[in-house]
């Protein structure tokens, strides 16, 4: 089935929808959207379920051309606008539905103000799922197309091959991007494994994401960490937000694409709540760390849920961004009446 | 009392892994009775179906309990794995029993002549070890699909290569310290590699893409070249090509 042609890709944008948690005692990587809330968000702007699978952008976006009869789609996380490529180019704001059709083209630039963003399709993209998920893990060749990240030239299947006019969305609240506090962590499960100096120095001081990121982990500038007593450890499990320390003491925060065991100590694990803020930094920028208890961090969990569940209630209808292009020309025409009266 | 004993009945320690996981920690070393012990839990807390448990992911000495906070919390998982490791299951069937059939030395087993002299074994007596020997699936880990076995023959036990091979194939088997695996996919590698099966143990084209999990059993069968050609292009046209045994114990 025909769905978006590929024109140019991009950086590398994967297909991830919310992953698959629950085959990791294969072996299996969990995957799934780095920024799961940005993910939900945008799923629910064209009516889609939580989980339905989208395409993961970093860095810089694709250009698409609308193959199906029609789509609908929403971008979220990034302020940058998906641009219209036309006789008369035209903008279709960020955080908005929107209805396009057959033989429309449009592109999605730089991303420079986040690590992460997704680009939902209304019925989702229709690649097939790999024990339940569409999401790709490239380096297992797991789900996505062909088990790799997106190319130019690709042909995406979506899951509906039209989409019914609808008044448009728009989430207007975009205050749960705004979180800047420090990245909250659960001391553990190999606390003991670093000198308690060094445990100290991780949450005094603050660290960078590093270069060294993708999906797998982000390396963090900063405090290099001492080991208390060796850097290897019988491998054990992994949970998403694990804090690694290796032998060379940079800590490593691990994300959706982590191994599923490994046998560096873990100093911590960033909570559940704060894990979609991870996905969306960008090389240099700063962090920090605050340590919290179990129960804090379960607690801030439902904190966010009906965060997410307030901002999708409270989504208002689009303006017709069209007509608001129209508008402006009129502004812009009585405009120049108007000077051309005074 | 003996120390085999006491560490067997020693109670876990649980340790916080974050707001979405709980480790269950039996020991810190490689060792049958204590993968057994977390094996076991994983089964039983499996039967025991409780809300909230999203994986049940064993390790050596260790089971990680993955959970939706939203459903359970620690508190809670805590007293209901508890209680489960204080009813333990009378009568458990053990895991599946795998014969992989395996190609030794060659091409397809190029560490074989050194692992002998290494160990001062003849390649012959490196294969009987290797293949007299029942494994246990202690974990799953690295690669999908990729399995650590246990216990590998003292005489067998030798650290990683020096050299990690930047290309394994897949199929490949191989020891290292002692334990012996089995690489699923190509990727890097750093064990001795003793031979090949031709069965793949990751394979899309199938309904149920990975095929052994932590628990079960594995036997390597040494066969010779013409049987595991012909079995090759079987699992190539897309059969699993193997059948596992449900052993009653």
């Amino acid at each position: 089935m025909s769905g978006l042609r590929v024109m140019s890709a991009g950086f590398a944008p994967t297909v991830q929808d919310l992953g698959r948690p629950h085959v990791q005692n294969l072996g299996v990587p969990p995957s799934g959207a780095l920024d799961p809330v940005a993910l939900r968000i945008a799923n629910a702007l064209v009516g889609n379920p939580p989980d339905a699978a989208a395409l993961e952008l970093r860095v810089m976006g694709p250009t698409l051309e609308v193959t199906a009869e029609a789509i609908r789609i929403a971008l979220v996380g990034t302020a940058a606008p998906i641009e219209l490529l036309a006789d008369r180019p035209a903008r279709i704001p960020a955080y908005e539905s929107a209805r396009l059709e057959r033989g429309q083209r449009f592109r999605i630039g730089g991303l420079s103000d986040t690590g992460v963003a997704y680009l939902a399709v209304e019925g989702g993209i229709d690649v097939p799922a790999v024990y339940g998920s569409r999401s790709t893990y490239a380096r297992a060749r797991i789900g996505g197309v062909d088990g790799r990240p997106v190319a130019g030239g690709d042909a995406l299947p979506l899951a509906l091959d039209t989409v019914p006019e609808r008044e448009e969305r728009r989430c207007a609240d975009l205050s749960w991007l705004d979180e800047v506090g420090p990245f909250r962590v659960v001391l553990g499960p190999q606390d003991d494994y670093i000198t308690e100096a060094s445990i100290k120095r991780f949450f005094a001081e603050g660290y960078a994401a590093s270069r060294e990121a993708d999906r797998m982990g982000i390396r963090l500038d900063g405090p290099v960490l001492e080991h208390a007593r060796g850097h290897d450890i019988v491998s054990d499990g992994i949970a998403t937000g694990a804090i690694q320390v290796p032998g060379n003491g940079r800590p490593i925060v691990l994300l959706a694409d982590h191994q599923t065991t490994g046998g560096y100590p873990k100093l911590g694990t960033v909570i559940s709540a704060d894990v979609p803020r991870l996905g969306r930094l960008r090389p240099g920028d700063a962090l920090r760390f605050e340590r919290i208890t179990v129960a804090e961090a379960e607690a801030l969990r439902r904190v966010l849920e009906q965060r997410i569940a307030r901002v999708i209630e409270r989504f208002e209808p689009a303006r017709a961004w069209l007509d608001e292009a129209a508008l402006y020309r009129e502004n812009l025409v009585s405009g120049v009446v108007g000077s051309a009266e005074d | 009392m003996g120390a085999e004993v006491q560490s067997a009945s020693v109670s876990p320690r649980f340790l916080a892994a974050g707001d979405t996981a709980l480790v269950v920690e039996f020991g810190d070393v490689v060792d049958p009775a204590v993968n057994h012990r977390v094996t076991r839990l994983a089964a039983a807390a499996r039967e025991a179906a409780i809300d909230g448990i999203v994986d049940l992911v064993p390790t050596f000495r260790s089971l990680m309990v993955h959970y939706d906070p939203l459903v359970t919390s620690a508190q809670a998982l805590q007293a209901a794995l508890r209680d489960v490791l204080s009813h333990p299951p009378g009568d458990m069937s053990r895991g599946r029993l795998w014969r992989l059939p395996t190609l030794y030395g060659g091409a397809v087993g190029p560490d074989l002549d050194e692992v002998a002299e290494r160990t001062g074994l003849s390649p012959d007596r490196v294969i009987a070890l290797h293949s007299e020997t029942t494994y246990d699936v202690y974990m799953m880990g690295f690669l999908p699909g990729l399995p650590y076995l246990g216990i590998l023959a003292k005489e067998l036990e030798l650290p990683r290569r020096a050299e990690p091979r930047v290309r394994v194939p897949a199929g490949s088997v191989a020891i290292a310290t002692n334990l012996t695996n089995v690489y699923p996919s190509e990727s890097p590698g750093g064990w001795h590699i003793l031979g090949r099966t031709p069965i793949e143990l990751f394979d899309l084209r199938r309904a149920v893409p990975i095929l052994l999990a932590a628990g079960d059993r594995i036997r390597f069968e040494p066969v010779g070249q013409a049987a595991y050609d012909e079995l090759w292009t079987r699992v190539a046209a897309g059969e699993t090509g193997v059948e596992p045994e449900v052993a009653v114990s």
